[in-house]
């Protein structure tokens, strides 16, 4: 199978607006004639199925969560980006664009980022629009910060909290399309499968969380924006019920998985406390504008921060990366932090974690001022540790954040199955191999906001679709599919928890396709997750019926999919021969310890392709041609 | 009138008509405690007062009779339908629910509004009609006063209707504010000191009166 | 740290529940509440026995979900903090501590400690949002926010939909919920045109869901994990008074329709 990027010809600048232009479009009577589903309601999914349902087409949302509005997006802290050039620092659309390409160390598509860039800017307008109080300056205009990895502010906020505001958003428009009866809303209904009949995606089969009963819903288009699979790890930052369970479904229904490796370590996480911990806190991104990291210049240095003298610090990011400083981009700041920690300079009991020191910043700004900054960030972190970070440093690990692979879509968000698309976190699309701070909220809204409710268009225009009733025997099959799974979890019946799998998938995961891999951790890696899977599903233990609010066999049918994508994840990492961005493997490094890709053989996307269980998936290729850019070496020195 | 019912069947609007009907009440019982207060002028002042109330401003009184039995029994309906309406908001309870700013006067405004009712009805039937008075003689406010505060029970009885009354107002006084949307944005909208001070002051000025009889002050 | 757990438990919305006593052993003092809760589950189900339910997913005060009523306080015994930010450390080794979910007709119990909150979300769709459809913003820049009006609309617009200013109320009200909302739209130049159509539907679906009414004890911002003032319940109501009185029939008949 080819995969069809589909990007448009013509100049970079010009690609969307002539393809908006060249599509096929859905006369205004007739859009209420199609019924699209879209999973989830982050801010790809919300932003969508408010934005679809407002040109007219009928949509049915559903999440597993009890409101649209607690999807994971309303986490992210930072902000984000646009390319409004607001502070006259030199920002364009095209700086904007390169500099998430360049971030991404050059495994992005070009046509995907330019337009997300372009979009950035209207993102804001409507955001503003719907009430998102972003900061502002005394004279009521917006105000900007600076995040890691550019050299100019252009990142929009709102406290800490931006995620929370612009999801809420979304959600708030998405409420007023339910009101209107717009959308059909599903709360607290799992998607389980996807429906494909003749090769186009159809629909979906759902399990009603709180009756535990499977239904099927059938459509003329299937929208997933079900978010990243960060959890793999089992600590990360994402929220505890965050999954790859719909994506997978998809990639094994015959949608393709791309570049399943690249996963994003975010350098400013609190330290693990002990084995019990059930999730890592995220420190934004935003802290190392004022904070600078430092570990202690010896090795095994007991001594409290306070009593190091400053000829004993090693500010290692600034000695590092003279230019960025302590804004290196995450996956370099990571990076840097694991190397002083392997060498015996971490701090904390357990040895892993680094300072970041807010000493000098509270010096020249005055406290006043950093708690108006980062008052609330520094109120979470006493909350969880117990140390004040007025008067001691922080200690920071890095720790799983984001995906950057995710379903491989072309330049319309489609998948390999035609009729389903896939938004936001949950595609491969705009990141490359490493997201820079505050695109993920970026990228999620330009999505959902103004690309698939143009291309959706472009699609239902075209595609020529046989009705489908709930009797099609590929909808029955898929229904009995999803109930047989069901059942067969709750029946095993073992002697473990689902969660102590899924705690030492993480390890498996952690240690061997973390920070840092090679040929000899994955490939032990692969052999370990596939022992893991065998006890599972002999040995865990799933109490109580599936026809009720199960919360035990929730987690169990997810960490089923995590081992297997845990596996492809593993071999993505394996067959990548080369570092770039956050998939870092020792074997190819420059001199001084930093990631040296192979433009030769994989300036491109991996997607894997499902080929049956047990079956070893196959690995397509779409290359990377960089016409605007200059493939270079990622330097923030 | 389509509105008007609206406005009364919604939560807020009964409780805009329990704030509104409060601070009639309140300026009625700050009028009233004035009036009082000039017992301590002397049985002529104060009779001479009620002389001029059932005389030349007899309409007004009578208006003001009306506008308070109107507010009050607005005050109550709303308080009961109210109160109706939080009872079925939650109909199983917790095994113990711990309140973590609530003030006595607020927790106890409900109860301590049904005794300023019985309070009240009381009051009338003891000063205004006299039919509870053990000597009542229409148009000699002082001595009604006098031979009403003999009675040890009536006047302990009083003074614990205006402990009532101050906590009422404490909490009435102020909550009747934020209903009504008139207080300013606050750090700290919990603190209050202008209530402290009326609640004090009002339920002081009524109280001094069977005191003052109980402890000779005033014969 | 060893604690002794009195936890509500519920089969679903139609069956009764009661409070089970539970042992929750060796639980580290850095643990959060709701990984105390994991830990006891954990054993529960090893054991074969159903774990308890409750809600909870970002564990980082932001989501909402959790919710669990401990002690008879919502959220528990910290200030400003949602369950999942409650740390161990702040019990006494061996206590008691009884959990149970949030208590309202409008959040009908749907398992152990999990309730349904739709109500919230149908108070926002009666008129919660700023009519914006994709598309027709004019630049971000062209709105000017005084910086003081914008910190006060954060301020109300912080609210993660928890629910906890509802199990806290003795009335059981949900006016800092829907005065939060009021508050964080009303205080932007955005918000004026639906202003006071805006309130008067939301109060309407408010009282429609049977919440209670505020008596001002003031014990939902005192739950609050976001400690959203309840200046903003003075300024729901002071707009609704707006709205019934400037109501015309016109919009009387317009209104309904979201």
């Amino acid at each position: 199978m080819e995969l069809k990027s589909k990007v448009p010809s013509g100049p970079l600048e010009q690609k969307w607006d002539s393809h908006r232009f060249n599509m096929k479009l859905v006369n205004p009577a007739n859009k209420r004639k199609y019924h699209v589903i879209v999973v989830g309601a982050g801010l790809a999914g919300a932003s969508a199925s408010a934005t679809m349902s407002e040109l007219g087409y009928r949509v049915s949302c559903f999440v597993y969560h009890d409101s649209p509005r607690r999807a994971h997006s309303i986490a992210a802290q930072g902000g984000i980006n646009a390319a409004k050039n607001y502070q006259n620092d030199g920002d364009s659309i095209k700086r904007l664009f390169y500099d998430t390409i360049k971030g991404g160390d050059f495994r992005a598509r070009e046509a995907n980022v330019h337009r997300l860039a372009q979009c950035s800017v209207n993102i804001i307008d409507q955001c503003v629009a719907q009430g998102v109080p972003f900061a502002r300056e005394y004279g009521g205009l917006l105000t900007n910060r600076s995040f890691g990895g550019a050299q100019v502010s252009r990142t929009f906020y709102a406290r800490g909290q931006t995620g929370q505001q612009l999801l809420l958003g979304a959600y708030q428009a998405l409420e007023k399309q339910i009101a209107k009866g717009a959308v059909a809303m599903h709360t607290m209904t799992e998607m389980i499968d996807v429906i494909v009949i003749d090769g186009v995606a159809r629909g979906i089969v759902a399990r009603d969380l709180t009756t535990g009963r499977i239904s099927t819903h059938l459509a003329d288009a299937v929208v997933l924006a079900t978010g990243g699979y960060g959890n793999v790890y089992f600590l990360s930052t994402n929220a505890k019920q965050c999954n790859v369970t719909a994506a997978w479904r998809a990639y094994k229904r015959g949608a393709a998985f791309g570049n399943p490796c690249f996963t994003q370590i975010h350098p400013t996480c609190i330290p693990q406390a002990g084995e019990f911990q059930s999730k890592l806190t995220l420190m934004s991104e935003s802290l190392r504008n004022d904070g600078r990291c430092w570990a202690p210049v010896k090795q095994g240095d007991t001594r409290s921060a306070r009593d190091i003298p400053e000829s004993e610090r090693d500010y290692f990011l600034e000695r590092k990366y003279p230019s960025f400083g302590n804004l290196a981009p995450r996956d370099i700041a990571s990076r840097a932090a694991k190397e002083v920690c392997d060498e015996g300079r971490g701090v904390g009991d357990t040895g892993l974690g680094v300072y970041l020191d807010f000493a000098d910043s509270i010096k020249r700004l005055g406290e006043k001022t950093v708690a108006e900054r980062y008052g609330n960030l520094f109120e979470m972190y006493e909350r969880i540790t117990d140390e004040n970070p007025y008067r001691q440093p922080m200690r920071i690990y890095p720790a799983v954040h984001y995906t950057m692979g995710g379903l491989w879509v072309d330049y319309n968000l489609m998948s390999t199955v035609p009729g389903l698309h896939v938004l936001g976190e949950a595609n491969f699309s705009d990141h490359g191999a490493n997201r820079l701070g505050a695109s993920a909220l970026m990228q999620g809204l330009a999505d959902g906001y103004f690309v698939i409710p143009v291309t959706i268009g472009d699609y239902l225009a075209q595609a020529k679709l046989a009705p489908v009733t709930p009797e099609h025997p590929e909808v029955r099959a898929a229904e009995a599919a999803a109930n047989d799974r069901m059942k067969r979890l709750v029946g095993i019946k073992g002697k473990r928890a689902a969660d102590s799998f899924h705690r030492d998938l993480g390890k498996i995961m952690w240690e061997k396709c973390g920070m840092a891999r090679n040929t000899a951790s994955l490939t032990t890696a692969i052999q370990d997750i596939g022992a893991l899977k065998e006890e599972f599903w002999r040995n865990v233990n799933v109490p109580g019926s599936d026809a009720d609010l199960n919360q035990a066999l929730e987690k169990a049918n997810r960490i089923a999919d995590f081992m297997e994508l845990g596996e492809l994840m593993c071999r993505d990492a394996l067959e990548r021969e080369e570092s770039c961005g956050g998939h870092f493997r020792t074997e190819y490094q420059t001199p001084d310890g930093e990631a040296l890709r192979n433009d030769d053989d994989f300036a491109h996307v991996a997607a894997w392709q499902y080929t049956g269980e047990g079956a070893t998936p196959t690995r397509l290729v779409e290359p990377l041609t960089f016409e605007n850019v200059q493939l270079s070496q990622r330097s923030y020195k | 009138m389509n509105m008007l019912l609206t406005f009364w069947r919604s939560t807020i609007g009964k409780k805009v008509v329990m704030g509104v009907t409060g601070l009639i009440g309140l300026g009625f019982v700050i009028g009233h405690m004035a009036g009082n207060l000039q017992a301590f002028s002397g049985a002529e002042k104060l009779d001479a007062y009620g002389a001029l109330l059932h005389g030349p401003l007899h309409e007004l009184l009578l208006i003001a009779r009306v506008v308070l039995i109107a507010a009050v029994i607005l005050h109550i309906t709303a308080a009961y339908q109210l109160t109706m309406i939080s009872r079925a908001a939650r109909p199983v309870d917790y095994a113990g629910r711990k309140p973590q700013v609530s003030t006595l006067a607020s927790k106890t405004l409900k109860w301590g509004g049904v005794l300023l009712l019985v309070f009240i009805v009381f009051h009338i039937l003891h000063f205004t009609i006299g039919t509870v008075h053990p000597d009542f003689v229409d148009g000699k406010v002082y001595r009604n006063l006098a031979t009403g505060f003999e009675v040890k029970w009536v006047a302990a009885f009083y003074l614990v209707a205006m402990i009532a009354l101050g906590m009422h107002l404490y909490h009435g006084a102020w909550s009747s504010m934020r209903t009504l949307g008139l207080a300013r944005q606050s750090a700290h909208p919990l603190k209050r000191y202008l209530p402290v001070a009326l609640a004090i002051v009002i339920s002081l000025g009524f109280a001094v009166i069977p005191l003052a009889f109980l402890l000779g002050v005033l014969r | 740290m060893n604690f002794t757990l009195k936890v509500w438990r519920q089969a679903n919305a139609k069956s009764a529940g009661r409070l089970e006593t539970y042992a929750a052993k060796e639980i580290p003092s850095d643990a959060s509440f709701l990984e105390m809760i994991d830990i006891v589950n954990d054993h529960l189900e090893a054991d074969g026995k159903e774990p308890i339910a409750f809600a909870h997913d970002c564990r980082e005060g932001i989501c909402g979900s959790c919710s669990m009523m401990i002690d008879g306080v919502a959220h528990g015994p910290v200030k400003g903090a949602a369950t999942c930010q409650v740390h161990m450390r702040s019990f006494k080794d061996g206590q008691v501590i009884t959990i149970e979910p949030w208590r309202s007709v409008a959040f009908p119990v749907l398992k152990d400690l999990v309730t349904d909150r739709s109500a919230f979300d149908r108070i926002i769709q009666a008129g919660g949002y700023i009519s914006a459809p994709t598309g027709g913003a004019r630049d971000a820049n062209e709105i000017l926010v005084a910086k003081s009006d914008s910190d006060s609309a954060m301020d109300a617009a912080a609210c993660i939909g928890c629910g906890a200013c509802v199990a806290a109320c003795p009335n059981g009200s949900a006016s800092l919920f829907t005065g939060a909302k009021i508050a964080h739209l009303a205080r932007l130049p955005q918000g004026q045109p639906e202003r006071y159509k805006r309130v008067e539907l939301m109060v309407a679906q408010m009282d429609d869901e049977h919440f209670g009414h505020c008596t001002l004890y003031g014990e939902c911002q005192a739950a609050c994990p976001k400690q959203i003032s309840i200046d903003v319940i003075g300024l729901m109501n002071r707009d609704y008074i707006v709205a019934m009185a400037t109501k015309t029939p016109d919009m009387a008949g317009a209104s309904g329709h979201g």
